[in-house]
């Protein structure tokens, strides 16, 4: 048979089946692969918050989402131009999202009668055999009959053959995007060492799905995606929560002191401490709470004892640490207090992304509480993002907020990763003996307006902190009014003064002056980036800055702001930011928001800059 | 307890100690102690500072942490280091930093409702863990610095300003609350007894492990004459236990009483009725914890007609187990002797890399 290749920029394939099938594992092999090959590429597993839904439901749709290409990557795309579906369910809850003309490779038994009931379709319907998807087109292969023939001899049973199900599927498809199997060969043998049988199962079926490709007639086309042209450099696959661990690690190194952190497990920030957990040859101690308030409590108490501490959680997590963020904040000793964001409000939406916890970390406290804040912009980000946090937590002795989100947590990328000696040094100031005759001070200020860290052990500088007001240098408890509002705005002005320490902002993309600014934060960035530079070029006149310092801002955004006639801000949430910047520099910005536990997409923004200069 | 000397934060020659002058005034701050006069607080800070200079630990390596109540201002007194922490959290604070920092001596100062009510899950936790801390329990059994409260160990039918009729809250038992949590080491004594509590201070603090030491503290204007009848000449005798490691549980005004074992039920006898010699009462045993199971149930209502049993004071149980801070330097240094110092470069760049030129 005559078989083309077809060359393309870039694809997007989402994988979708039950949350047992594996799909965010074929997901990811796929992926590493990718970026092995050198394509850009950015990643969305989304998946269901139960653990084990009831098998064939909509409920229990796992799926994972992956943009590459030989092309600029900035999101895990809109549309996709494949569907892999392990069941009807899978097809029934993502069809919306393939594009037209895309195809769709679905599992045959996965589309059985009690499946197609499961999943809602009305009875006698079934997608792949009415015609209902003329409009794509559709690759239907048996998997499960072809993995449980290929394994009738294996010795394994029922149950275990049909795990390895996904690795046909992941086998068919680096026959059709013209991908060797040798990376996930290699990671198989990693995983299954200890059990062979298993292990070759796995990749007997891997490669029967890549057998199936070759010499089943049914396809008639190929397809190459080349490297992608990036910076020169060494490149790795990275996850956001795994960058954001290891962000903290770098910190722990560059400063000297050994991490300690506190965590309570939350989803989706429990693998940061998986992450951290398996670090302990760094000096890494990770310490599961009992809750969220002593996951905080003893991240302080090992800051008091001049360690790095870090606590972590996601939203209902960080509203019970409140009080003692607000401890940190009085004792001013460094802590870093990490937010991956989910949906709320509540419980909300524990394993789907929003920016809603914005107005929580700059106001979420008791008090005058200020506290400085940084968003992560893309999974690699996250590693630069956590070692800012650490540094300033360090060397300003103040705890920060360090804000990612559920989107870039989980999602990946290819990282440029930095060597260590071009990272910056952390220098945490600690207290040097005061001189024969005179008393120690815990509350002096140096130029920051940072104390100086007197830490157990150092001797004459025994001294006393809490939660309570303190007089000004001597840190002793005080009821004085005016000490008071001095301390208030002391505080403040210790945050604010960071503005000093910080990078001033950048439009990124586009003019430096002009029509219309596009201001983002945190993960938005990307779907941002990609709208913004369409529509650069079509010809509109608009631009793109993105903020990490949330708090306090870089010292010159108002004066980027004031460079555009317009600024539109599009937020995951209800309007958090806008609100912050009317307040602050009193310009009529105009919000773009969504609330739908999923990212933006590049082409609804694209859409809304589009909307905006017909209607202005 | 032996003290590990870490080099990073001690500005200590190693085998210096400082502390050899150590005196009970050295242990004071130049802060005005602010509780009423006539607080027991006041007998427990004495007893603390008379204490710990015969323990020479070098002033430097103290800490102490406090939660929120009255007894929470304890750290302010206390010429060491010290933290007043947030309400029940004290518990929590001192995990983390005795996490990290097995060095120091760490005091936590905490009372009935910081610690049994808002701080009960940290509480328990702690205990199970059995972090080398000292616990300071200052049980009044009432809300002091809100003005009066009931509190989780007041007795039920307690008339307080939120309980004009009477709480209708049963009372933890904090004895049999660490034992119920695992404690290694649990323990009671009193403000208005200098010497008892100063001995089961030494003890807590020889106890390698989480130290409980329950101290009965008279709240003289919310709850003043809680523990007369344990404190009070006349009564005392009476009403009060006093535990010795070999000895057999006697007590009363002229040792009249004792206390048997029936299988797993505790008699009170007469020794004086001479039907019982004392080779037959029930011999105190530190390390069985059956019986300070049984112990720490002596715990009925003084103001009940039914009460029978007298108060125990002393060390109820004590055990050695694994600390969770040597444990967690255990695997710190397994993996650093199966992989080596961490190589960032090497973490940084992960498995699998691929170079674009």
């Amino acid at each position: 048979m005559n078989r083309t290749s077809d060359v393309l920029d870039h694809v997007i394939i989402k994988f979708a089946g039950d949350s047992g099938d594996g799909m965010q594992l074929t997901g990811t092999q796929f992926t590493n692969t990718a970026a092995l090959l050198g394509n850009d590429l950015s990643t969305f597993p989304d998946f269901p918050a139960e653990i084990r839904a009831p098998l064939g439901t909509l409920a229990g749709v796992s799926g994972y989402q992956l943009h590459f290409g030989s092309v600029e990557i900035h999101t895990p795309g809109d549309q996709c131009d494949v569907l892999v579906v392990m069941n009807a369910a899978g097809l029934k809850a993502n069809l919306r999202n393939l594009r037209p003309g895309g195809i769709i490779i679905a599992n045959t038994d996965g589309f059985d009668p009690k499946n197609l009931r499961l999943s809602k379709y009305p009875e006698g319907v079934n997608p792949i055999e009415d015609n209902s998807l003329e409009g794509y087109k559709v690759i239907k292969v048996d998997v499960t009959k072809m993995t449980r023939t290929a394994l009738v001899d294996s010795g394994l049973g029922i149950k275990e053959i049909d795990r390895s199900k996904n690795m046909f599927v992941l086998g068919f498809l680096y026959w059709m995007y013209n991908r060797s199997i040798d990376n996930s060969v290699k990671f198989l043998t990693d995983k299954f060492s200890k059990k062979p049988e298993i292990l070759d199962a796995n990749i007997k079926i891997l490669k029967a799905g890549y057998h199936y490709g070759e010499t089943s007639e049914e396809f008639g086309t190929r397809f190459i995606v080349n490297p992608a042209k990036m910076p020169a450099g060494v490149y790795r696959n990275i996850m956001g929560n795994q960058a954001t661990a290891l962000g903290f690690i770098a910190a722990s190194k560059k400063s000297g002191l050994d991490l300690f952190y506190g965590s309570y497990p939350i989803t989706p920030a429990s693998d940061v401490l998986h992450e951290l957990s398996k670090h302990k040859h760094f000096g890494v101690r990770t310490f599961q709470a009992e809750d969220e308030i002593a996951a905080i409590c003893s991240s302080i108490g090992a800051s008091f004892g001049g360690h790095l501490g870090i606590t972590a959680s996601s939203g209902p997590g960080i509203a019970l640490k409140t009080e003692a963020i607000g401890l940190a904040i009085m004792l001013e000793i460094p802590l870093v207090i990490l937010n991956v964001q989910r949906g709320g409000p509540s419980t909300g939406l524990p394993t789907k992304t929003e920016q809603s916890d914005l107005m929580q970390a700059y106001y979420g406290r008791n008090g005058e509480a200020p506290m400085p804040i940084i968003a992560a912009s893309s999974p690699a980000d996250c590693f630069f993002a956590a070692f800012e946090a650490c540094k300033i937590a360090l060397e300003h002795m103040i705890p920060v907020m360090l804000l990612t989100d559920g989107y870039i947590a989980n999602g990946a990328e290819p990282w440029r990763f930095p060597k260590s000696e071009d990272l910056n040094e952390i220098k945490p100031v600690f207290a040097k003996a005061p001189a024969d005759g005179e008393k120690f001070l815990p509350y002096k200020r140096d130029e920051k307006l940072s104390r100086p860290w007197a830490v157990p052990g150092m001797k004459g500088m025994e001294h006393r902190i809490g939660g309570l007001e303190k007089e000004h240098e001597t840190g002793n408890i005080s009821y004085d009014p005016d000490n008071h509002q001095f301390m208030i705005k002391l505080r403040e002005e210790k945050v604010e003064k960071i503005a000093d320490y910080i990078p001033k902002l950048k439009v990124e993309t586009g003019n430096e002056k002009g029509k219309l600014l596009i201001l983002g934060w945190g993960s938005t960035a990307g779907a941002i980036k990609g709208a913004v530079q369409r529509a650069i070029l079509e010809g509109y006149d608009v631009s793109q800055a993105h903020l990490r310092n949330m708090r306090p801002f870089p010292s010159n955004l108002g004066e980027v702001l004031n460079s555009f006639e317009h600024v539109i801000i599009p937020e995951m949430n209800e309007g958090q930011l806008i609100k912050i910047i009317r307040d602050k520099y009193l310009i009529p910005a105009q919000g773009f928001n969504k609330v739908q536990g999923l990212p933006f997409t590049s082409g609804e923004l694209y859409n809304h800059i589009v909307d905006y200069f017909k209607n202005s | 307890m032996k003290h590990i000397f870490n080099p990073k934060f001690s500005v200590e020659t190693a085998g210096g100690n400082g502390s050899a002058t150590l005196t009970s005034k050295d242990l004071q701050t130049d802060q005005d102690i602010r509780w009423c006069p006539g607080c027991g607080d006041y007998s427990i800070l004495k007893q603390v500072q008379t204490v710990l200079p015969e323990l020479n630990i070098p002033r430097e390596n103290i800490v102490f942490i406090s939660g929120i109540g009255c007894s929470s201002r304890f750290p302010y007194y206390m010429e060491t280091y010290g933290m007043h922490s947030i309400h029940g959290r004290a518990t929590a604070v001192a995990s983390g930093l005795k996490a990290t920092r097995p060095d120091l001596s760490v005091w936590i100062v905490t009372g009935d409702g910081d610690s049994m009510s808002i701080g009960g899950n940290h509480f328990i936790h702690l205990l199970r863990r059995n972090f080398n801390v000292n616990i300071l329990l200052f049980n009044n059994e009432i809300y002091g610095l809100t003005k009066g409260q009931y509190s989780p160990t007041s007795e039920m039918g307690k008339v307080t300003k939120s309980t004009p009729m009477g709480s209708i809250d049963h009372p933890f038992n904090p004895i049999a609350l660490s034992l119920g949590a695992d404690a290694t080491f649990v323990a009671r004594s009193m403000d208005r007894d200098p010497k008892h509590l100063q001995e089961m201070l030494r003890r807590s603090h020889a106890h390698k492990g989480t130290s409980l030491l329950e101290i009965y503290q008279n709240c003289n204007v919310f709850n003043d004459g809680a523990f007369f009848r344990y404190t009070d000449k006349e009564s005392k005798a009476d009403s009060t236990l006093f535990l010795e490691q070999g000895k057999p549980l006697i007590f009363g005004s002229s040792n009249q009483f004792g206390v048997m074992l029936d299988g797993f039920t505790p008699k009170i006898v007469n020794l004086e009725e001479g039907t019982v010699s004392t080779d037959a009462l029930w011999v105190h045993d530190e390390k069985d914890r059956l019986k300070a199971n049984i112990l720490s149930r002596f715990f009925d209502n003084p103001r009940s007609e039914h009460h029978v049993f007298p108060r125990p004071f002393g060390v109820y149980f004590q055990e050695e187990r694994y600390c969770y801070e040597d444990a967690l330097a255990a695997q710190l240094k397994e993996a650093k002797d199966k992989k080596g110092e961490g190589d960032l470069d090497a973490l940084l760049q992960g498995r699998d890399t691929w170079e674009i030129h």
